[in-house]
């Protein structure tokens, strides 16, 4: 018998090994693993923050750190977790790797601005990275002036100097996929055939476009006042806190959509996968992903019912505040619907995105409480808040990011994960999330506030019960961190299209070469096409039959 | 450890069950909501698994009406939520008439309470029960928030600017009071104490407190300041605009406008006087910022109010005793 020895085929991970193939990569699907590893490393460091958070919080007194530390701490998490890890983290590894393979084309339109835009965000994470170590910041990652602008003796301005950078690797990132969309689409592949994955991405990309060079310039103002002493926020200098808050809302109310956004496509892609379905009112989703961006522009007032603001004022933000939720709400009613008379199987991925869907019903249901003027008095700066929008942050986008990493690690790396432990570990994680999380919204309306260091003894069985879910949590996302490392060298390696998923990225090889196609795909078929022959069900206004497939 | 365990924090204002039903409104539809989505997610999860036998065949067909319901009802269901909350916040966001006012000045980290007989508190807020109290709020550095959860009341207290909260106690007994914006290192421990009292117990307890601050009665601040020096003596050749029955009434200003003499107008002429010039008055009068304390405008304020009569502004200070209406 004759063993023969074959190499791996030229895939864009080992067509170069060396540095500078990965540093000066144009490559999209390199820029993505490499922007992995990035916000990899920056969420340990906002979940060290918060696992001290937790463990100061388990007593009602200050015994781990003093305060000045534990304000830190709290500024250092939510920092870190929101412009470092969060607000990347699907757009610029999932949609980074997955635009162009989704679209049939080669790479992003602008593949020099992709890698800049990393840079961006390595150069902003370094600086307010050593913002931390040099001393830390502490004014909540909200800069609420005349506090930051004035009074904070911490390292305010390069903390806000280096998320003022990342920005930046935010714009261009939302330009690249706007125009990769408009523009180069395979052939065929009208916008009522795209995944909805990219519809959500260009959704998003609209927001991170508009939205980021507001914080731009309010982190600006601050800095000008608190380094020339020009009054713009500080009433003793002739300035308006006010001004401050509108500003740095305007552009943080979107932030929360450019964060959940991609979560939606992923969740969509997931959802129609593990039921072998189109999903329920394709068209629906797809455009209420494009209401949320816009409507998103229109909220920022309800951070500030009792801020000072004109009561008339709040009226109108409580009522705009109800309208955004209700294309949310469609998603949600959708995606359950797509379940009906499918073929649902319960694959790790899906196990994320049906957790996703229960625990963002929750945390988006609670923001209708938060929206509805005269309970906010009440829970406003209460754990409430909080709770909610963890429910939102990490029951919904972390899971949806992790239910994605898992979906497409065979696309990028070639490998399986293993499933068992993947399920085991997204159970744990879904627990461990609830005990954490469930237990602030009761402290919130029982009016614990929030960035308490020390607290009165009633309230710690309820925070004793918050911080060893986080235990639980922690331990859950350390399992994933572990085996996926391991199945880059064990796993078992992965066919082209081992979910059955249809999409062109399922068309290229796992890992693809690093040109993507050898041929550009032709598309002739409808978005989700996975039974051709089945009645078809949709939703759609028209009532036409389905577009002529394109040539 | 400390074991006591509640769901909901106790009621003690006319507000408090009216927050608390809409609460409640709230989180029954949630739950339903949740619920039913869970449990069809699960019921199909677990039906139509793929390999199971049951019938998946799909009548064609447009489910554009399924998509309108599911739109139209949560939109409705909304519209509920938002009404009634905007109803609610719209009542809070109104002291009644008769309210009794004491100032609140907030600093890093304490809160500084002065009723308008002229007793000052520290952290600690003693009001009778069943009476409408209205605190105006300010702060002498950064944005701290008043909140008092048993009453569901909170309103952010800004530097520079007046802001104000009200609520009726209708419960004696003891509650927390916290600082509920990010202020800096000690806003965890910026806390004290709201005391209900029975109307006896708090005449009680006005007789016998010895104020830290005089009150308005002796040692007025309008002359230690020498504020009189310009403001007194009237005619027609006043150099200054009288005090006497200038709250809560209109003033001409040199600019043909005319504006309101509430307590902003007040803090406003006394840090910054050229800003609005009365008509008829030269710009004569010097600042008085950076020389004066939230607390010290306050009591000028209080004092200036003491001047005119029954005001239209509503809200009186110039009871001695703070007894019911």
């Amino acid at each position: 018998m004759i063993t023969t020895v074959t190499r791996p085929p030229k895939n864009y991970l080992n067509e170069a090994y060396n540095l500078r193939s990965w540093l000066l990569t144009l490559d999209h699907k390199r820029i993505a693993i490499l922007y992995l590893l990035a916000i990899t490393f920056f969420f340990i460091v906002g979940g060290v923050a918060a696992t001290l958070v937790r463990i100061e919080l388990m007593t009602p007194n200050g015994d781990l750190v003093e305060s000045d530390d534990y304000n830190k701490l709290f500024t250092i998490h939510g920092i870190t977790m929101i412009f470092f890890f969060l607000i990347p983290s699907i757009p610029a590894v999932l949609g980074n790797f997955l635009m162009p393979l989704m679209l049939g084309a080669r790479d992003l339109a602008f593949p020099r601005l992709n890698l800049l835009s990393w840079y961006l965000f390595m150069g902003g994470g370094l600086l307010t990275l050593w913002s931390i170590f040099a001393g830390g910041v502490d004014t909540g990652w909200t800069f609420y002036t005349p506090y930051s602008s004035t009074y904070s003796n911490t390292y305010v301005m390069t903390t806000a100097l280096g998320v003022f950078i990342t920005g930046f690797s935010s714009i261009l990132t939302g330009l690249n996929f706007i125009v990769t969309t408009h523009q180069m689409r395979a052939p065929g592949l009208t916008w009522f055939r795209l995944p909805l994955f990219v519809w959500s991405h260009y959704a998003a990309s609209l927001v991170m476009v508009l939205g980021t060079p507001v914080l731009a310039i309010a982190i600006l103002l601050v800095g000008l006042e608190r380094l020339l002493g020009i009054g713009i926020f500080d009433p003793a200098l002739g300035g308006d806190p006010l001004l401050f808050q509108h500003l740095f809302w305007f552009y943080s109310h979107p932030a929360v959509y450019i964060m959940v956004l991609p979560a939606f496509g992923v969740i969509s892609e997931l959802v129609a996968c593990f039921s072998q379905r189109r999903p329920f009112g394709y068209a629906f989703i797809g455009f209420s992903s494009l209401a949320i961006a816009v409507l998103g522009f229109l909220v920022w007032g309800h951070h500030m019912f009792v801020s000072g603001q004109s009561i008339y004022a709040g009226m109108v933000f409580s009522l705009l505040s109800f309208l955004v939720a209700v294309p949310s709400s469609i998603k949600v009613f959708n995606w359950t619907a797509t379940l009906y008379k499918a073929q649902v199987s319960w694959d790790t991925p899906m196990l994320y995105a049906l957790g996703f869907i229960g625990l963002f019903t929750i945390g988006g249901l609670t923001g209708l409480f938060l929206a509805t003027l005269a309970v906010d008095v009440h829970v406003h700066d209460t754990y409430f808040v909080v709770a909610h929008f963890h429910y939102i942050m990490v029951g919904g986008t972390v899971m949806a990011y992790l239910g994605g990493i898992h979906f497409w690690w065979p696309k990028m790396t070639g490998r399986m994960y293993p499933e068992g432990w993947a399920r085991f570990s997204a159970v744990l994680i879904f627990v461990g999330f609830n005990l954490t999380f469930f237990p602030q919204f009761l402290l919130g309306y029982l009016g614990m506030p929030r960035r308490y260091h020390v607290y009165p003894p009633e309230f710690q069985v309820l925070n004793v019960m918050s911080s060893a879910g986080a235990s639980i949590l922690a331990f859950g996302y350390f399992f994933p961190l572990t085996y996926l490392i391991w199945s880059l060298r064990y796993g078992k390696p992965a066919s082209d299209n081992p979910f059955h998923h249809t999409g062109l990225e399922w068309r290229t090889p796992s890992p693809p070469p690093a040109h993507n196609f050898d041929v550009t795909p032709v598309v002739r078929e409808e978005a989700y096409d996975f039974h051709p022959d089945d009645t078809p069900y949709d939703t759609r206004v028209k009532a036409e039959a389905e577009e002529p497939a394109d040539g | 450890m400390d074991t006591s365990f509640r769901l909901m924090p106790q009621r003690a204002s006319t507000v408090a069950s009216q927050v608390d039903a809409l609460y409640l409104y709230l989180v029954s539809v949630s739950a339903i909501v949740t619920v039913v989505i869970a449990g069809f997610i699960i019921f199909y999860a677990v039906k139509y698994r793929r390999g199971s036998p049951a019938d998946r065949r799909m009548k064609a067909g447009r489910y554009f009406w399924l998509e309108v319901t599911w739109i139209a009802v949560p939109l409705v269901v909304s519209l509920s939520f938002f009404t009634w909350g905007a109803q609610l916040y719209f009542h809070q966001s109104r002291a009644p008439a008769g309210a009794l006012q004491v100032h609140c000045v907030a600093r890093q980290w304490m809160w500084k309470f002065q009723h308008p007989e002229g007793h000052a508190e520290i952290n600690d807020l003693h009001v009778p029960v069943n009476q409408p109290m209205q605190i105006r709020l300010i702060s002498e550095d950064v944005i701290h928030s008043l909140y008092i959860p048993a009453f569901r009341v909170k309103q952010d207290v800004l530097p520079g600017r007046y802001t104000s909260l009200w609520f009726q106690a209708t419960q004696p007994g003891t509650y927390h009071l916290f600082c509920a914006e990010y202020c800096g290192s000690k806003h965890s421990e910026m806390r004290g104490r709201v005391i209900v009292m029975e109307p006896s117990d708090y005449a009680d307890w006005l007789a016998g407190k010895s104020s830290v601050e005089m009150p308005l009665a002796g040692g007025r601040l309008l002359e230690e300041l020498r504020c009189i020096n310009c403001h007194q003596g009237g005619g027609a050749t006043a150099r200054c605009p009288p005090l006497e029955n200038l709250f809560g009434n209109a003033v001409k200003l040199a600019d043909g406008t005319t504006v309101m003499a509430d307590e902003a107008y007040l803090r406003e002429s006394i840090l910054n006087p050229a800003a609005k010039v009365v008509a008829g008055f030269q710009p004569l009068m010097p600042s008085y910022q950076g020389q004066l304390g939230e607390s010290e405008i306050l009591r000028l304020i209080a004092e200036i109010k003491g001047l005119s009569g029954p005001t239209r502004a509503g809200a009186s200070a110039t009871s001695a005793t703070g007894g019911p209406p």
